[in-house]
């Protein structure tokens, strides 16, 4: 562009003369901003807190009405104390997994992040793209698609078999260990994509000053990498845990009867049950318990100005 | 063996890629191929009739269809609704505007199936339970579509640098010009983020819908309903096609930006 562009004329004040001087672009005029938030705002009430008030409501009614009778509002806070004592290994059991698929994620995905961050050089946008392109075909072909590779004929099974890593009738298929690969490896991307974030801002000369000052690597790693991409393993874990909690997908199509999580138990007594009540009972406990674990796990790691 | 040393880290990374891979390369496969049966799954022999007859399976196609009506509406839904609200968001200050951010954030907070029966509970309290169906789905997909798309552009909007704006104006253009031509044009590669994420989120989503959808069944509900059965390969098929043309999109967005973002640097 050319540098003898005319100038706009000046007042001698620095302001425009035609218009009002309007340097910084914010604070704007509120009315605007209300405006511009309303629609959405507006449906986020109708369609999220209005609902969630609903299923509150829905798990205080009478349990013993039906669709065709009608609910009645007793406030029956004993539907809490009924699914608990019904359905506490469901819930306990959604809980362990989407633990433990987390744990395995933040392995996984630690590495990822770290080889993208650190090491890829020139290729690191075509590692982002490579890490979210799989999750762009549907979650539930991808699950299937495990279902064939984990299946008990199939060649991982018999490799396993060969080398004597798994009993002569040991199954892969229709177990935990089936059900957490699953949802590891489905909500994989959820946890590369806020560490590489954190890493990928992390000054690489702050680890070589550890080094001068003699932290060997793995020092260096746990004084200065691991501790500087708290954010996004705060971040990471929760993306995952919460999700991975309440899915049902992995639990029923990679495990087996005894592998049924809460998301199942609540789907089948919602439409197949039409036991309203007790469906949304669960559905707010769940709800419950996964905000307590976030908010202790947050004031643990420190980190509340991710909220 | 010093080289694999070096390199480790990244040897590691990129098996945890090639592992992320395999089910793609299997559905990839398996669209081509012709099983004995459709209740033992295994590759049987190669063939190009699945690719060839797509609908071979006529609820297939007709699934498809409506996920590809729903998630086209709710992306265009989610996309107006959350930019103009990331706009509001980034670029005025008003009172209630952290709690708007908590309120954007919850839904992407909220378990899936704790989404889905609130919805549903609200809909059978207010005596839709008979209507459930295209709408319900529709409504629930922009609900869950919506923080995504806030989120998406607001991140693009925030890095953006207010001087290429202020030089606009000083350069005499109103603000309808600046908008339209400076400020729009570079936050669009923001927004399309943001619509394709839209898509790919309504086209995939099963829990959700599963609840709200009465009679109405998306590509996913079909799938599921197949899986106990065995499903048909044509499944594979659409499997493939969704992976290519969203790598196809993808690099179409990514080159697009490239060429916006030179002049610019």
């Amino acid at each position: 562009m050319s540098v003898e562009a005319p100038a706009p004329p000046r007042t001698p004040g620095g302001g425009r003369a035609d218009r009002p001087a309007r340097r910084s672009r914010r604070p704007r005029g509120s009315v605007t901003g209300y405006l511009l938030l309303a629609p959405a705002g507006i449906f986020l009430l109708a369609f999220f807190v209005v609902p969630f008030y609903s299923l509150v409501a829905t798990s205080l009614f009478d349990p013993s009405g039906s669709d065709f009778r009608g609910y009645e509002m007793t406030y029956a806070w004993g539907n809490y104390v009924d699914v608990v004592r019904d359905y506490w290994g469901p819930l306990l059991r959604a809980m362990a997994y989407g633990a433990a698929a987390t744990a395995a994620c933040l392995v996984l995905g630690y590495v990822l992040a770290y080889a993208i961050a650190f090491k890829a050089g020139r290729w690191k946008n075509l590692m982002l793209v490579l890490v979210i392109a799989p999750f762009f075909t549907s979650f539930l072909i991808r699950t299937l698609s495990w279902k064939l590779i984990l299946a008990d004929d199939g060649f991982v099974v018999n490799t396993l078999q060969v080398l004597q890593l798994l009993g002569d009738d040991g199954r892969l298929l229709a177990t935990p260990f089936a059900v957490i690969a699953g949802l590891t490896y489905n909500f994989l991307p959820f946890m590369v994509l806020p560490l590489y974030a954190s890493l990928d801002k992390l000054d690489p000369r702050l680890v070589e000053a550890s080094s001068d000052l003699y932290a060997n690597p793995v020092a260096g790693f746990f004084k200065v990498t691991w501790p500087l991409s708290l954010p996004g393993v705060v971040s990471g874990t929760l993306l995952t845990f919460i999700p991975a909690t309440g899915d049902y997908i992995n639990a029923e199509l990679l495990g087996s009867t005894n592998n049924r999580v809460i998301g199942n138990v609540i789907q089948s007594q919602f439409t197949d049950a039409n036991n309203y009540p007790v469906a949304a009972a669960l559905s707010v406990l769940l709800s419950v318990l996964i905000v307590v674990m976030v908010l202790v796990y947050v004031r643990r790691a420190g980190t509340e100005e991710l909220l | 063996m010093r080289w694999v040393r070096d390199n480790l880290v990244l040897l590691l990374g990129l098996a945890v890629l090639v592992y992320t891979f395999v089910p793609i390369a299997v559905v990839v496969l398996m669209s081509f191929n012709a099983p004995d049966s459709r209740l033992v799954y295994s590759f049987d022999g190669f063939t190009l009739d699945n690719w060839l007859n797509p609908c071979a399976d006529p609820d297939l196609c007709s699934a498809l269809g409506v996920s590809i009506r729903i998630g086209a509406l709710a992306t265009a839904g989610s996309t107006v609704l959350g930019t103009l609200a990331a706009f509001a968001l980034v670029r005025h200050r008003f009172r209630g505007r952290s709690a708007s951010n908590l309120l954007i954030f919850l839904p992407m907070a909220t378990p899936e199936v704790v989404l889905g029966s609130s919805l549903l509970a609200l809909f059978v309290a207010s005596g839709l339970a008979g209507q459930l169906g295209f709408w319900t789905i529709l409504i629930a997909h922009v609900m869950f579509c919506l923080s995504f798309v806030v989120v998406t552009v607001r991140a693009r909007l925030a890095g953006m640098d207010d001087a290429l704006e202020q030089a606009a104006m000083d350069l005499y253009a109103t603000p309808a010009q600046t908008f339209w031509r400076v400020t729009f044009p570079l936050v669009l590669p923001g927004i399309l983020a943001a619509a394709l994420l839209s898509f790919s989120l309504s086209f995939d989503d099963f829990i959700v819908t599963n609840l709200n959808s009465g009679n109405t069944t998306t590509f996913p509900m079909y799938v599921w309903g197949v899986a106990r059965v065995g499903i048909p390969m044509q499944v594979n098929v659409i499997g493939t096609l969704m992976f290519v043309l969203s790598i196809a999109v993808v690099i179409g967005v990514e080159v697009r930006n490239r060429r916006r973002q030179v002049p610019v640097a």
